[in-house]
This record gives structure tokens, sequence and C-alpha cells, in this order.
């Protein structure tokens, strides 16, 4: 249930600020340093979740595992040019069979 | 709607396969996304009324990575709000180019994303303008929600989520979508803070809480930094890059 009020709640949240900016006059445009910052937010937001899906453990705690891997390779692709789902896939694969080999 | 000149037949050709075209890619990315997000616990039918109703790649990742990791439903649907608030940004664009009303403005409003902002701003001609951002919303919606219920059936036929490596692909598409961001200064020096300070909070606060207090790192840099700030292939500022 609570699952429920969270996907809902977000998705009310999400559909909201998509229509104020069909209300809200465009002389509201935020300054030039407003719009740096949220300009610069979505960076922020997904390096604090690149952090927390690779060494995040349970109960604050840190687990080097095969996620740490998984994620060198991930930059590796990404650096020699891979589209998206090439990146995520072999990302998962290292990971497989880094603990198929019991290695992590 | 404006007395604009009729678009010739060719050009309209040209926009309508570059929306759709945008659709069936995107689409290929919602399946790590129904897969993901199956594979984070949450239902299928969860899976799916995200896709359908939040329909915004970036904040759906982010909600199901935050829940997964174990953090609450506020800090993650917080994380995803603050995600989302570009979208609100795009619909300050937009609403100039589409002069919509009533109904057509809600429907509007809904599919004001990264991609059909991004071909509706990219077009030169009022009608061609407008004629891709709906294009390319309808095929996104289309795409990515057929393409997120094939990856949340599958995902959850799969079974255990570490056995596939599945919590190891959630880090590596934040990855994918933080690079096209690190091409600037300012983005570098942003995601450096950040990951620092989700890094010294992971510790010390609730789980999810780390990521909110990461976005200080967006506050700390924009407040001094001098012009050099993030702007997308197309001209958006802080667009996702995807794909």
């Amino acid at each position: 249930m609570s699952t429920w009020v969270t996907v809902l709640g977000a998705c009310a949240l999400a559909y909201a600020l998509k229509l104020s900016g069909y209300f809200v006059p465009a002389r509201w445009l935020a300054g030039p340093r407003t719009a740096r910052m949220t300009a610069l937010l979505p960076a922020a937001l997904l390096a604090g979740l690149i952090v927390l899906q690779t060494v995040g453990g349970a109960g604050g705690t840190f687990t080097l595992d095969a996620r740490l891997a998984a994620l060198g390779v991930a930059v590796l692709l990404l650096w020699r040019g891979a589209n998206f789902l090439l990146v995520v896939a072999a990302a998962a694969v290292t990971a497989a069979l880094l603990r198929l080999a019991g290695w992590a | 709607m404006t007395a604009d000149p009729a678009l010739p037949e060719a050009r309209r050709t040209e926009v309508v396969r570059q929306g759709l075209s945008v659709g069936v890619a995107t689409g290929l990315y919602g399946v790590s996304f129904g897969a993901l997000s199956v594979a984070s616990g949450l239902s299928v039918w969860q899976t799916q009324a995200l896709s359908l109703l939040m329909f915004t790649g970036g904040s759906q990742f982010a909600l199901v990575g935050i829940l997964a990791a174990g953090g609450s439903g506020i800090s993650a649907a917080a994380t995803a709000t603050l995600l989302g608030i570009r979208n609100g940004l795009y619909a300050l664009q937009v609403g100039q180019l589409l002069h919509v009303t009533g109904v057509r403005r809600l429907l509007a409003a809904h599919l004001t994303i990264d991609e059909s902002t991004a071909v509706g701003i990219a077009q030169s001609e009022p009608r061609a303008q407008r004629l891709g951002f709906w294009v390319t919303g309808v095929a996104v919606l289309v795409g990515w929600n057929v393409m997120t219920l094939i990856g949340a059936l599958a995902g959850n036929a799969l079974g255990d989520p570490q056995t596939w490596g599945l919590d190891a692909a959630a880090a590596a598409a934040f990855c994918a979508l933080l690079w096209p961001r690190l091409r600037t200064g300012d983005g570098r020096a942003t995601a450096v803070v950040a990951a620092f300070i989700a890094l010294v909070t992971i510790p010390v606060v609730p789980a999810g809480i780390p990521v909110i207090l990461a976005a200080v790192a967006a506050i700390i840099v924009g407040w001094r930094a001098h012009g050099r700030h993030e702007r997308g292939e197309d001209g958006l500022p802080g667009a996702d890059p995807v794909p």
C-alpha cells in the first residue's frame, strides 16, 4: 500500500510541475543564477544516486562488491562512446559473472 | 491557432520521421527501466503506473533506485520531484510555441519531457515545432510504456535480481545519464561535490537522504559559476541526454 502512495504521489507531483510551466507567465523565468542551479541539479542528483547504488549497503553502511566492478565497466564503455542499452547490459553481465564465479 | 504558413509535405514527413525514431530509441531504454523497477521490488502494475503517469525517465529511475536502496517513500518521491523540475522549465518554453488551451493543454503538459521539447524547439517553422512536439511526445509515450511492460515482465521472470546483476545495472544507468552532463566544467564540479556529499552522509543519515543532500552541490557550484553552465546538445538546460 505505501509503495502505491509513493508512486501515485510522485506521479501527481511530476504532472503538477509539467503543468505549472503552462500557467506561469514567461516573465517569471528565473534569473541567471537560479537558472544555473536548476540546470546543474540533475548532475548533482545523478552523482549522488551513483554513489548510493554502487557502494551503499544495508543500514547506512558501505558494501564493496560486484557493483563497483560493473560501474568500472560502464565508465569504460561510456568513455568509448557506447550507447545506453549496451552500457546497462554490460554492467549487469559483469556483476552477474563475478557473482557466478564467486568473486564478489 | 495562428495563421502560420502550411508545412510542405516533405518537411512534414521529415519531422514525423524524426519524432518516431526518437520514440523507438527511447522505447529501447524503457526495457531497462521496466526490469530495474521490478528488481527494486515494485509490482508490474506500479512500474507501469510510473511509465504511464509520471512519464519522465530520470525521475522514474531515481524513485525505484532509492526504494531499492532502502530509502523512505518520501525521500524517493522528493528526489524524483527534484529531477522533474526541468519539465516545468520546458513547459515555459513549449507553451510559447503550442498556443494550447483546455484539454489540449492538459495533454501537452503530460507530454512535456526532454525528447518532445528537444525535437519541438529544434524546428524552425512554427507548424513544424508543434508537429515535432506532438509526434515525439506521443511516440515516446507509446514506446516507453510498451517497452516498460516488456522489461517488467522479463525482469519478473528472471527471479533474483542480484543473480543477473540488475542492481549493478541501476548504477550504470545513472552513470549513462550523468555522462553527457560532465562535458562542462560546472557539470564535473557539481558531480564531484555531490558524490563527496553522498559519501560522507551515507553513514549518518537515513537511506535516500544523501541523494537529496547531494543536490546542495548544484546550489554551491551554480552560485559561484560564471556563465559556463550546462547546456544540452539541443540547447536545453539540464536535459536528459537519452537516447
